[in-house]
């Protein structure tokens, strides 16, 4: 019994430990969040009616549709693109590799403005790529590339893709050689290994990086606002807006409360199918 | 049981390796290294770790392309062919079952890959695990096995497509002493049964001398000796053999007559019998025997041999069904003895004074190396 009490007051010395950040996340948090929750059913009014307009206002369904459609077009071309990356980091050697995740690890490093400004100096019609394009006769005339949802989406992948990677990487590091070379050694031609052996036992990391993927594309407003041109609106940026300009703060807080659900039950709906410890590196 | 046919010898192949070698950056981990393989023999490739054993068995199998030399199947060249073209069956270090199928897809995917569909494997599927009496775990997942199932599941996965080789990587080195033994049996059986060419990779002598037709010794990436296991233990032809496949004592010394049917050599101040010829002789007539431990006779009064010294025992430890015991001697240094438990002539305490005695063909000389 005393050995017991003795190892209670261990833990709750262990727990004191954790005291400072759990104040802070609760006074700067928690409290901010429930006000969200607050304004988004008392702003103007109290009651329900900020969240009719998801069904009453087309503006909103737009925004939304826009939202998901540019989320999951990231989400494919980053986890996609990711998977060839992450596939190569396994097979290369250790010095490649080391070479590898320094420079996708480095990406994040860049500011946001820095890269959506860069983006807008490559791919603006007298940019970079285009004038490439016309000047190898590929196309005749410049092609919009930017101020369109084609230039978020290459923006937006532009940050996918390393956590697509990294997310994919880990989870192929686990699963190894052995299991295609033994499909090899049993028969299988290279494609079939891959399709029947590897694409299978690497599912979880192409659904835990599509969901992370997804989940942090949602949240974008810098790189829509800036390569979208004012064209195309994402959720994000709609919320800044209510708060920042046109301040109808009943609203605003509505939609962060809906994409704070959305995001909820999407992970809710995933964590049926996998282990979302693992998604999150636990 | 499955039905075993007749036809299954003459379904199995014969290979041939033929200089082969394989560099690494400069590393030779195979230095033209040649064999034969005949049709239905288990051949062992024995070898320490970093002895190029598991390299060659990957040269074989099409995982690593040799650098020279070729390999056949029967009379055709697969030095170039892919792993999937040769039709080898292989069951690998660790096994690497698939985790995502279950046992029965598992055993069903070599005959997947090659066009068969489920309904038409069945019958296949289910004489092969019945082959290694696992017909009833058909629906677990390979996570849900034991060691040993593991290994079975693997065996009939590698054997369902009636392969013309079973490469068998380290098979048993992953299970427990017992298990292990109980294996050896199995795959001895499973050999006869079918016929197939078996060639198998191990680090573990034992297992090698008790599974196989003919054992290959390798060391640093070349061929030390082959032979059957009885030859490679009574007549090994270098001291690393000698040492590295069961126990041996080494007796160093020169050669100072020879004479009909045997020569003798002086070691210190005594001189020992040796039957043969001293081939092995270095150019200063130096020379190595290598002896068994279980050839040498210890006793309390001097024994009728041709060969006797004395010594002092310094150790001695029970392992059931033998003693080992440890003869300090003047001229030999110290020497082990293996005695067959109620074959001890008195008894064994350290520190007591005893003869030591073998015949001249007991000892065997050896290439030092």
């Amino acid at each position: 019994m005393a050995f017991a009490g003795a190892l209670r007051g261990e833990q709750a010395r262990y727990l004191g430990l954790t005291l400072p950040a759990t104040l802070l996340l609760a006074v700067f948090f928690v409290v901010p969040l429930l006000q969200v929750l607050w304004l988004s059913v008392s702003e103007p009014h109290l009651g329900f009616e900020n969240y009719r307009e998801i069904i009453d206002n087309p503006l909103i369904a737009r925004i939304w549709l826009t939202t998901f459609r540019v989320c999951l077009l990231t989400t494919f071309f980053s986890v996609t693109l990711g998977y060839v990356v992450a596939f190569a980091m396994t097979w290369v050697g250790e010095r490649h590799r080391m070479i590898m995740i320094s420079c996708i690890v480095t990406t994040f490093s860049f500011s946001i403005l820095v890269r959506a400004f860069a983006f807008i100096i490559l791919l603006r019609n007298e940019g970079v790529v285009n004038e490439a394009l016309v000047g190898s006769g590929l196309i005749s005339e410049p092609v919009r590339l930017v101020r369109n949802e084609i230039g978020v989406v290459i923006g937006m992948v532009h940050y996918g893709l390393p956590v697509a990677i990294l997310a994919l990487y880990s989870n192929m590091r686990g699963v190894g050689d052995t299991y295609v070379a033994a499909a090899r050694g049993l028969g299988a031609t290279p494609l079939q290994a891959f399709r029947m052996v590897y694409l299978p036992l690497t599912k979880p990391g192409i659904l835990s990086a599509s969901i992370l993927v997804f989940i942090y594309s949602l949240g974008f407003f810098i790189i829509p606002a800036m390569l979208g041109g004012g064209r195309v609106v994402m959720i994000a940026e709609y919320i800044r807006v209510g708060f920042e300009e046109t301040l109808r703060w009943g609203q605003a807080t509505m939609l962060s409360t809906t994409l704070l659900v959305v995001v909820v039950v999407i992970l809710a709906v995933m964590a049926r199918f996998i282990d979302l410890k693992k998604v999150f590196g636990g | 049981m499955t039905n075993e046919s007749p036809a299954a010898a003459s379904r199995s192949h014969a290979l041939q390796v033929r200089g082969v070698s394989k560099e690494y950056g400069g590393h030779l981990a195979l230095d033209a290294v040649s064999l034969k393989v005949p049709r239905g023999q288990f051949l062992t490739l024995l070898g320490p770790s970093g002895s190029g054993k598991t390299t060659l068995l990957m040269a074989v199998a099409g995982f690593v392309a040799p650098t020279s030399g070729t390999i056949l199947l029967d009379e055709k060249d697969i030095t170039t062919l892919p792993p999937e073209r040769r039709n080898f069956g292989m069951v690998f270090q660790g096994y690497a079952l698939f985790p995502n199928m279950s046992v029965e897809e598992n055993v069903w995917f070599p005959l997947r890959v090659r066009g068969v569909s489920r309904t038409d494997a069945r019958d296949k599927v289910r004489a092969s695990l019945d082959l290694v009496q696992l017909g009833h775990l058909a629906g677990r997942l390979p996570s849900q096995l034991s060691g040993g199932q593991q290994q079975r599941v693997a065996l009939a996965r590698a054997l369902v497509f009636e392969p013309s080789l079973l490469l068998l990587d380290e098979p048993l080195s992953a299970l427990d002493r017992q298990l292990r033994a109980e294996l050896q049996w199995e795959l001895r059986t499973l050999h006869r049964r079918l016929g197939v060419t078996f060639i198998n990779v191990t680090h573990d002598q034992e297992e090698a001398l008790s599974m196989s037709d003919e054992i290959v010794i390798l060391r640093s990436g070349r061929v030390e000796q082959s032979g059957t296991p009885i030859e490679l233990y009574s007549r090994p032809a270098t001291s690393f053999v000698a040492s590295f496949l069961g126990d041996s004592n080494f007796i160093r010394g020169r050669v100072t007559q020879t004479q009909e049917n045997g020569f003798r050599i002086a070691v210190g101040r005594s001189t020992i019998l040796q039957a043969g010829s001293p081939q092995v002789t270095g150019g200063d007539g130096s020379i190595t025997l290598a002896i068994r431990p279980e050839k040498l006779i210890v006793a309390a009064q001097k024994p009728a041999s041709a060969n006797t010294i004395r010594g002092t025992i310094t150790d001695a430890k029970f392992q059931g069904a033998t003693h080992h015991v440890q003869v300090a001697s003047d001229d030999l240094g110290i020497l082990i003895a293996r005695i067959a438990l109620g074959q001890a002539e008195g008894d064994l305490k350290i520190g007591s004074p005893v003869w030591i005695g073998w015949e001249p063909d007991d000892a065997v000389p050896v290439r030092d190396n």
